[in-house]
């Protein structure tokens, strides 16, 4: 009964123990924080909408460690991300730098409101001279009625 | 309204249209790959049998290099068609990825070999280097070592013919 309970107690601490081993040492409080910024920051190549930290694949696990190396290493932050973009492209970033090929993506939104502005101002002068000047042909054209009318009756 | 704007919702479905027909034919896991075009990485290079090796030993040709692990199903799926390309004198480097070497070496065994070097990571260092985000992956380098263009996921007749044969062989 014992030896059951111990075992069940072993079982139940498994899963602390195997986590305490992926914690991280680090020098400083500022490094902690750079490689969790890091790991927050680069996303996981293989998995499609994770990042470093949150995700269990293999690769993620090797460019934690790499990202914790290279801070151990003194790097700075640009440099190791540079090192992952260098290796596996700005797919890596979740917030990529402006280039030629994503301009249309950053400048979409922006080119948007201004086309929607654009129409809005211009129906807007164009609407009401269009509408008086429809209502002055009708009014004319009542008042040339009434003349004529008026002569006919004569 | 003016009437040329009547057409403008049918101009942007059809933009639309097409960029979403496009969607469906990309691979989101396939990323660009930004080592093409750069050269090997300055690695320490060691291979199966445990000797260390120069990148100007096993270069000197253009080569296929394949990443591939015994962990790797789709690795095994395309071993036989390696073995295939292997006979018919592609040149194939093999970069054996985060395994061990024993179940490597026994993988070879009876799977057969069709690597000219068998090189190995265990660690995966040098596959951070490469880029490598899994296996399998195949590079085409050329005799520099300049890598010419990578292919993510099983290698087989179409994705030689389409993605390597014409560069391997203009390479020589």
């Amino acid at each position: 009964m014992i030896r059951r309970f111990i075992v069940l107690a072993a079982l139940v601490m498994l899963p602390f123990v195997s986590n305490s081993q992926s914690l991280v040492q680090f020098d400083s409080e500022l490094d902690r924080t750079r490689y969790y910024a890091l790991i927050q920051e680069l996303r996981c190549p293989k998995c499609q909408n994770q990042n470093l930290a949150d995700s269990d694949s293999v690769i993620a696990e090797d460019l934690r460690n790499q990202v914790y190396v290279m801070i151990k290493d003194g790097r700075s932050d640009q440099e190791i991300v540079q090192f992952m973009v260098e290796r596996y492209g700005e797919f890596v970033l979740y917030r990529p730098a402006f280039s030629l090929s994503n301009s249309v993506l950053w400048g979409a939104p922006a080119a948007l409101i201004l086309i929607v502005l654009f129409v809005a101002v211009s129906r807007r002068k164009a609407a009401p001279q269009a509408a008086t000047a429809k209502v002055d042909d009708l009014q004319l054209q009542q008042r040339l009625d009434e003349i004529d009318s008026e002569k006919g009756a004569e | 309204m003016n009437r040329k704007w009547v057409l403008a919702p049918l101009v942007v479905f059809g933009v639309l249209a097409a960029f979403l027909y496009k969607g469906l034919s990309l691979n989101p896991t396939e990323l660009p790959s930004a080592m093409v075009g750069k050269q090997l990485p300055m690695v320490q290079w060691r291979q199966l049998s445990g000797e260390t090796i120069e990148a100007g030993e096993f270069l000197g040709q253009p080569a296929l290099i394949n990443v591939w692990a015994t962990w790797c199903p789709t690795c095994k799926a395309e071993h036989g068609y390696l073995n295939t390309l292997s006979k018919q004198g592609v040149r194939i480097i093999g970069l054996n990825y985060k395994d061990d070497v024993e179940l490597a070496q026994e993988w070879l065994d009876r799977y057969g070999d069709p690597y000219a070097v068998n090189l190995v990571d265990e660690s995966g260092r040098i596959g951070i280097e490469l880029g490598v985000y899994g296996a399998p992956e195949t590079y085409l380098v050329d005799a520099q070592g300049n890598i010419l263009e990578k292919h993510v996921g099983v290698v087989n007749e179409k994705v030689w013919t389409s993605k390597f044969a014409q560069r391997y062989f203009s390479g020589q």
